[in-house]
């Protein structure tokens, strides 16, 4: 095996280590999740709390089962785009409910 | 054929990335905004809504952890059947691509279980409002699950051939591809089952 081949190979036996603690990451988030919910909190506490778990995990998913953490600018690009989209896209409905109950008049 | 993006298998030089990737990562942009309607709609109808059950009023919790921690350990084994791809272990892609498309087909089961118990209840889309966002961000997650089977089906089937017809780095980066698709489906499900069953 060449020193190319030898330095890939450790390269992903790091990622496949980094993969196993992520797995058990995300394992032990979701037992919590389902753990507060048991705790039948207030809904604005509920949902503040099973929002921040969930964006944790999934940028947990991003970063390493998506390869974001080594992933070239171009494809970051990609997703500012996207994520600027998809706040307007989440806040432009809501701005119209605010808007029928009357807080902006 | 002029015109057409070529299949690379190495990285562009302006964009460091293959066409492959940049594809995939577009087409998933545009999910993100489907799915992100049907996100903004749920809000839009929960806030409008005087009366709107609790999820774990509504759902069976203990179902939905076990589909969530399939969901989770499936996007494992497709990260497994990528390495193994870099690790030129074909024996064990196929194992760890037939563990995921395995792991899709007991999520689906599941979820199938779920909805004849609510069918079992009387509970339609057309019951009300909670039940008709939940069926269709449900149905239209269950229909990712399932392209995402497929795909990584035909890629568990055919990586022989295409590992024994050379193209070894066009199966590597097609599988990596495919994975990014079953995270994002994987992702999608992270934030539903909060929103359709904890809340």
């Amino acid at each position: 095996m060449d020193s190319h081949a030898q330095s890939h190979a450790i390269d992903i036996d790091k990622q496949v280590r980094r993969y196993m603690v992520v797995f058990v990451t995300l394992l032990a988030l979701t037992v919590v999740t389902v753990g507060v919910s048991y705790m039948h909190l207030e809904v604005h506490e509920a949902v503040t709390v099973a929002l921040i778990i969930a964006c944790f995990k999934a940028s947990l998913v991003f970063l390493f089962f998506m390869h974001l953490v080594s992933e070239r600018q171009v494809i970051f690009v990609v997703l500012a785009f996207t994520a600027a989209f998809f706040l307007v896209l989440l806040f432009v409905p809501i701005l119209t409910i605010l808007d029928h109950i009357h807080i902006w008049v | 054929m002029e015109g057409l993006i070529p299949y690379i298998t190495e990285p562009r030089e302006d964009t460091g990335v293959t066409n492959g990737k940049i594809g995939i990562w577009l087409f998933l942009a545009s999910e993100v905004m489907l799915f992100g309607a049907f996100f903004a709609t749920y809000i839009v109808m929960r806030m409008g809504s005087e009366v709107w059950p609790r999820g774990w009023e509504a759902q069976n919790v203990p179902l939905g952890t076990v589909n969530t921690l399939v969901l989770i350990t499936s996007s494992v084994t497709m990260v497994m059947a990528w390495a193994s791809l870099e690790r030129s272990d074909l024996g064990k892609f196929r194992m760890f691509g037939a563990l995921t498309v395995g792991l899709g087909f007991v999520f689906l089961i599941i979820k199938y279980f779920e909805y004849m118990h609510h069918f079992a209840e009387g509970m339609y889309p057309r019951s009300d409002t909670y039940h008709a966002v939940y069926f269709t961000m449900t149905a239209l997650h269950a229909l990712h699950v399932i392209i995402g089977m497929s795909v990584n089906g035909y890629f568990t089937v055919m990586g022989n051939s295409y590992w024994e017809a050379g193209d070894r780095q066009l199966l590597i980066n097609r599988v990596e591809n495919s994975g990014l698709f079953w995270h994002f489906v994987d992702i999608v499900w992270i934030f539903l089952f909060p929103v359709l069953y904890l809340l």
